[in-house]
């Protein structure tokens, strides 16, 4: 009988979208409660954290401040050069490095891998100290370039480790037809791999853009100065020790959430697998 | 187009010798194919002429150029690949032309190359459609149309007929060896499938272990194989090898056990008792009504013809007949090799011995 699988099947998609719903409630519950309260009053957002804005509720005042306070425009654009710029280093810097270790046989290929895949397993912020030393005596302390560095080494070891693995699964003949055709290392590199790998590519995008835009230990320490401060960073000026003005916290983070969302849909795109199908058989 | 000499080149990974010295001549416009078992080095050898793989010792020219350090892209070949290698994100179109827009050559000289190569193939009305919407038939024209447009001194094929249905690959065979009978390029075919080999090849290099057994036209290598190998190799179902001493006298012959072999008269020369293999093709066996005695096992027809399996003295024998025999599994029979078509080779080095 046929129509018993069908039935089942459809249990079990149900069942499993049951469960993916849930899931993506309790993620996003945080998010929509904080865009919901930025758009109430202040007594709106404790008296009732839950509730939605009405016509009484209603309020602008959280964007309000936070555009007329402090030059948040700015901040923005410093988030968002740190991380496309980081973003790139990571991704160029993390692919070359995957490319030679999965494509070329040398002394010591193997350890180098793994050499790189320890940076995954320790936190950069262990190295705190020694980097803020690093880039005092650089004097790179209170630039952009600063948290550009740390965050592209910090990024590195997991694109150099994600990327290899999905390298090593680019077919030899079609690198070796490209050899033979005339194609440069570089060329090779650019024009075959690259273009095969690019959904791990957006993978690895994802994976290390989210952390570098939420981040706010470095910017703390590296590049606190006004004309450097990230939007996270920037946001807690409106966290004092006694006062906090919530509507502008809220609102800041609201927006904070726009840049790195169109980010993810660009990438997200890229996802799609299977542009390899059909390369060999 | 161009000759290529191969001269006692070398392969060496580590301290593992997989090439032990090749001395191969091809000449211009020859069709030869590398036919060897897997694991025998042939494909290792493209690969070299190719410049994929380094050279340990030994020069490879291609013309009158040696290439030993001359890049891929500089020693004017093509190459066909067994995985077809076609470059996934371009149409048929870009994946036949990309070398020679990379070489930076006339739009119009390039639109005119692929639009030839392409008709050759019968590739026109896929030019726009990507890799993944063809066939594996469609597939491997692509791959030639690619090397085609490159208009090489020589044309490299690696297994390219592995991947395609039995039915296609003959299909494939027979347009392989019409393209080279009409651009009469330098080509080097490897496979392991001795009828591909049999049936394309100008010229054949047997290749086992990383030496060559033997070179020569298909037929030479069916007609007179210089040893065991080639002669188990070449030929399908395989020649029939019993180990025996010749005894001479008025009919001479190979003594393998209780079984009496016969020889050519001339065969006498070899001398009394000397230790040799007895070979004969399965299509040399006839029934006849004196001879080796034997019982019928398994018989196999193909419509053309019938393979049987004969057991005879502890030695199984099979035999190829074009006519129809009424025989049926543990009928006994009586057959006869034919002296004329008989192989003899030294049971110690396996090699060929002549007489008469």
């Amino acid at each position: 009988m046929t129509p018993r699988p069908a039935t089942n099947s459809f249990g079990r998609a149900l069942a499993s979208h049951a469960i993916l719903i849930a899931y993506t409630v309790i993620a996003l519950f945080p998010v929509l409660v904080i865009v919901v309260n930025s758009f109430k009053q202040r007594n709106a957002i404790f008296r009732s954290p839950l509730s939605l804005p009405n016509s009484e509720t209603f309020s602008l005042v959280g964007y309000e401040t936070v555009m007329a306070q402090g030059d948040f425009l700015h901040y923005f654009q410093n988030s968002l050069v740190v991380t496309v710029a980081s973003l790139f280093f990571v991704l160029l810097f993390g692919a070359m490095a995957a490319f030679a270790l999965s494509e070329y046989r040398f002394r010591g290929n193997s350890l180098m891998g793994l050499y790189l895949a320890l940076g995954i397993m320790i936190p950069i912020r262990l190295g705190t100290v020694a980097i803020l030393q690093l880039m005092v005596a650089g004097g790179l302390v209170n630039t952009l370039t600063a948290l550009i560095l740390v965050y592209t080494a910090q990024g590195l070891p997991l694109a150099v480790f994600i990327l290899s693995e999905f390298m090593k699964q680019v077919s030899d003949d079609l690198k070796n037809a490209g050899r033979i055709d005339g194609l440069s290392e570089y060329t090779i590199f650019f024009r075959l791999v690259l273009p095969l790998v690019r959904p791990a590519m957006a993978t690895v995008a994802v994976f290390t853009m989210i952390p570098i835009w939420n981040d706010l230990w470095f910017p703390l320490i590296l590049a606190p100065a006004e004309e450097t401060k990230t939007v996270t960073l920037g946001a807690q000026v409106f966290i004092g020790q006694f006062v906090t003005n919530w509507n502008a916290v809220l609102s800041a983070l609201s927006l904070a959430i726009l840049p790195v969302l169109v980010l993810y849909i660009i990438f997200s795109r890229q996802l799609i697998a299977g542009i390899t199908a059909g390369a060999v058989k | 187009m161009a000759e290529v000499a191969i001269n006692g080149v070398r392969k060496n990974y580590g301290d593992l010798e997989v090439i032990h010295g090749i001395d191969v001549s091809i000449e211009d416009g020859e069709f030869v194919v590398l036919v060897g078992p897997s694991g025998c080095g042939k494909s290792t050898l493209l690969r070299m002429i190719a410049g994929l793989e380094a050279i340990t010792g030994g020069t490879i020219a291609i013309g009158d150029r040696v290439v030993n350090s001359v890049p891929p892209k500089d020693r004017d070949i093509a190459m066909v690949f067994q995985s077809y290698a076609l470059y996934p994100h371009m149409t048929v179109e870009k994946n036949m032309a990309f070398s020679l827009r990379l070489k930076g050559v006339d739009p119009s000289v390039v639109a005119e190359r692929v639009g030839t190569a392409s008709e050759i193939l019968g590739l026109q009305p896929y030019l726009k459609r990507y890799p993944r919407q063809l066939s594996g038939g469609q597939r491997q024209r692509v791959a030639m149309g690619r090397a085609l447009v490159r208009d090489p001194q020589v044309f490299l094929f690696d297994e390219p007929l592995s991947n395609l249905d039995a039915k296609l690959r003959v299909q494939m065979r027979t347009e392989i060896k019409e393209l080279h009978q009409r651009l009469k390029t330098t080509t080097v075919f490897v496979t392991h499938d001795q009828v591909e080999a049999m049936t394309m090849a100008d010229r054949i290099v047997v290749m086992n272990d990383g030496n060559v057994e033997q070179i020569g036209s298909p037929l030479e290598l069916y007609d007179a194989p210089q040893n065991t190998f080639v002669a188990t190799f070449i030929g399908s179902p395989s020649m029939n090898l019993m180990e025996g001493a010749i005894r001479t006298g008025e009919e001479p012959a190979v003594e393998a056990g209780e079984m009496r072999l016969p020889l050519p008269k001339e065969a006498a020369s070899l001398g009394e008792g000397r230790k040799v293999v007895y070979g004969i093709r399965p299509e040399h066996i006839e029934l006849s009504d004196r001879g080796i005695e034997a019982t019928v096992g398994v018989i196999e027809p193909t419509g053309s013809e019938t393979m049987v399996f004969f057991r005879s003295a502890g030695h199984q024998i099979v035999s190829l007949f074009r006519e129809r025999h009424d025989f049926r599994p543990g009928d006994t029979v009586h057959v006869r090799p034919r002296t004329d078509l008989v192989h003899v080779f030294d049971s110690e080095t396996g090699r060929r011995l002549a007489f008469g």
